[in-house]
């Protein structure tokens, strides 16, 4: 589904990775973990197509297709969804109006007519269960004046409501109470199928125990230093980052 | 170019020239004030940039052109009804037409209005009502402060009276249409009138149209006095094409626990000057002063305010918000003035700008005159460029550039429309501001209108 080679990408002239390579199938859950400022974000923001970052070299292919040139709106559509570490609050611009443009962009990607007006307002209640988010929350502006666990709950909505065939969740875990995290993952867990991808960047082991991941990459200085399954995640949880600084000598 | 000397004399010789038309039609009182105004003219002239309430708008090209005035009505050729027809849908209003600053001779009868409501020209106003026009006329502009405005009071002779009685309410709102149309470029004066009496209720929804292409300039103040307890909305659209200047003054008096609120819509235009004056003369009012400006090619407006906190107790909440693109310019002053026994005043303020260009350019200025001792005042002024991570954000969830673009900017300027209090003009105002920003020219009318822009 996603091929990742020998990814170099620098923000300002300063290389922030450093040749990554990653394969990822259908179906399969990839946790990609690592201490501060080892470029996690910068991956993800580099799938999604934030302009920021200038990818130097190297190449990401998602289902055949060459992704580097295309725009951030095109990899949506394509079905790449990232879930942002920071959701943005948008003043204005009303929850139900953003989805509704979103959803009918991926309809007419896929060559379908719009939603009726019943149909998407069915589609809104049946995945704001999912993820339980209040009502309230989606008649206001995106994101606009929610609490941290409240936009995480936003962004998994708004993965329910797109379906994407790969989720990039970005530090979603961060600043979560327990029972936020449990139905964030909760929620992340119904949408899984055989055919979608998830790659789940955290910093921490917790939400590993929600969303069992099939690979653990380690994300240290701007390369992956190590691939292994879900116990290197306990691994890490255990003895803390150092000795991976240690192994790859810094 | 003439200098600013010659555009002044010229006024001269028309004013004692017509003197005579001028006065013709027009009452005692309406001639007394313009006797005065135009000694104030002489004195002030046309205000030039050296004025510094007038720093960043040139009257200069406006005024240097040689207009056609008209200083008595002129029949109009047309049934003005059947060219003219407003096409908001669900908005049923009382509607009037102006005709180049005159009241329309063939108005239609308003059927609906409350008994003891009045709607009609100030020139008939000023012969019919005079104990009314006269309590009111030239009790509230300020001639002595602005050229334009003593220009407008030593020319004018008509324009549109509105009073509404004590205790009466107007359900529909009334909507004022000032149509320019004329087959000469032409200079309109319009003088306005408004009184709500006490505990009275009456929404004002005015617009601004051009139906030729021709080059206008439209002089227009307007005075409203808003007794105790009455509820007043002024909602003013401006629409009109590249070649027209609009310099508009609007005064306002409030008495006691008088509730008013106006927003000024600028969508399209020349040049458009809004001077906007409010005084808080009555304890425990409210006034919401709103407005919003769309601007793109070599457009200019400017919004010069001043709310005058002159009595204890009183609030005012002021917001302009503009998008501007292209090589287009605009101003906003924002002047409140809190009285030395003003006390426990809230003044709340703030004017937020979008540049789209890096040509587009905002002078914004608040200013806060506090003398009382005991109020809560703000202010706060921003200019910006769109919100880069928002873009991205929308983008990231498969909407286009173009689209998101148009969300975020739709978002911005929404803020605004929102405080309309009138629902079905509130959703015409969303699609007309929406169609604006998608670059297109907002049209509102079904009229066949020709206007090169």
């Amino acid at each position: 589904m996603l091929s990742i080679k020998n990814l170099h990408v620098s923000i300002d002239g300063k290389e922030i990775l450093k040749g990554i390579n990653l394969e990822i199938k259908p179906g399969e859950v990839h946790a990609i973990m690592g201490p501060n400022g080892a470029g996690k974000s910068t991956l993800a923001s580099v799938l999604a197509g934030r302009d920021l970052y200038e990818v130097t070299e190297g190449e990401i292919t998602f289902q055949g297709k060459n992704i580097l040139d295309m725009a951030p709106e095109d990899r949506a559509k394509e079905g790449i969804f990232l879930g942002f570490q920071y959701p943005i609050e948008i003043p204005g611009v009303s929850t139900v109006n953003f989805m509704k443009t979103a959803v009918n962009e991926h309809r007419k990607h896929k060559g379908l007519d719009p939603l009726t007006a019943s149909d998407f307002l069915k589609l809104m209640r049946d995945k704001k269960a999912l993820v339980e988010i209040d009502s309230k929350l989606t008649n206001r502006s995106v994101n606009e004046g929610f609490s941290g666990g409240e936009k995480k709950k936003n962004e998994i909505f708004q993965m329910a409501m797109l379906e994407p065939k790969l989720a990039v969740l970005d530090e979603t875990d961060s600043g979560l109470d327990i029972d936020a995290l449990r139905i964030v993952a909760n929620g992340v867990n119904k949408l899984k199928t055989a055919d979608n991808s998830t790659i789940v960047i955290t910093h921490y082991q917790r939400l590993l125990d929600y969303i069992i991941p099939d690979v653990v990459h380690v994300l240290f200085d701007g390369r992956i230093v190590k691939t292994a399954g879900k116990e290197l995640a306990l691994e890490l949880e255990e003895k803390g980052y150092d000795w991976i600084k240690e192994e790859n000598g810094k | 170019m003439a200098n600013i000397d010659t555009i002044n004399k010229d006024f001269a010789d028309l004013f004692e020239q017509g003197k005579e038309l001028l006065s013709n039609g027009s009452s005692d009182c309406m001639n007394k004030t313009r006797e005065k105004a135009f000694v104030q003219f002489q004195e002030l002239g046309v205000p030039t940039r050296v004025n510094e309430n007038y720093k960043y708008t040139n009257l200069i090209p406006a005024f240097d052109h040689p207009y056609n005035v008209n200083l008595r009505y002129m029949e109009v050729d047309v049934d003005l009804n059947d060219i003219f027809q407003c096409d908001v849908p669900e908005l049923d209003t009382n509607m009037v037409l102006l005709t180049n600053g005159w009241y329309y001779g063939n108005n239609k009868v308003l059927t609906e209005l409350p008994e003891g409501v009045i709607v009609c020209g100030v020139q008939e106003a000023s012969q019919k009502y005079p104990d009314i026009f006269n309590a009111h006329y030239g009790k509230y502009a300020k001639p002595e402060e602005d050229g334009i405005v003593a220009l407008n009071t030593a020319l004018a002779k008509d324009g549109l009276f509105i009073y509404v009685p004590k205790g009466v309410v107007i359900d529909k709102p009334i909507q004022v249409v000032n149509l320019l149309r004329s087959d000469r470029d032409l200079m309109a004066t319009q003088r306005n009138l408004f009184v709500i009496e006490e505990n009275a209720q009456a929404k004002i929804i005015v617009c601004d149209h051009t139906l030729t292409h021709h080059k206008y300039l439209s002089n227009s103040v307007t005075e409203v006095n808003v007794a105790p307890n009455a509820v007043f909305d002024l909602y003013t659209l401006q629409n009109q094409h590249l070649n027209s200047v609009i310099l508009n003054s609007i005064f306002i008096r409030q008495d006691k626990r008088s509730n008013v609120l106006t927003n000024t819509i600028s969508l399209y235009g020349g040049t458009i000057r809004n001077n906007h004056h409010v005084l808080l003369d009555g304890e425990h009012c409210e006034n919401n002063t709103y407005g919003m400006y769309l601007l793109d090619n070599k457009q200019h407006v400017d919004n010069f305010t001043s709310i005058d906190h002159a009595k204890p107790n009183c609030l005012s909440n002021e917001h302009f918000k503009g998008v501007m693109d292209g090589e287009a310019t605009a101003a906003f002053a924002g002047r409140i003035f809190v009285r030395r026994d003003a006390q426990k005043t809230e003044a709340y303020q703030s004017n937020n700008n979008l540049l789209l260009s890096d040509d587009a350019q905002i002078n914004t200025k608040p200013q806060l005159i506090i003398d009382a001792d005991d109020v809560k005042c703000s202010h706060g002024a921003t200019v910006g460029q769109m919100d880069e991570d928002a873009l991205f954000y929308l983008r990231a969830r498969g909407i286009d550039e173009k689209e998101a673009r148009q969300m975020l900017m739709f978002a911005f300027a929404h803020e605004i429309i929102e405080k309309i209090r009138v629902e079905p003009l509130k959703d015409r105002i969303d699609a007309l501001v929406d169609t604006r920003l998608r670059g297109e020219i907002s049209k509102c009318n079904t009229c066949a209108l020709a206007c090169k822009n």
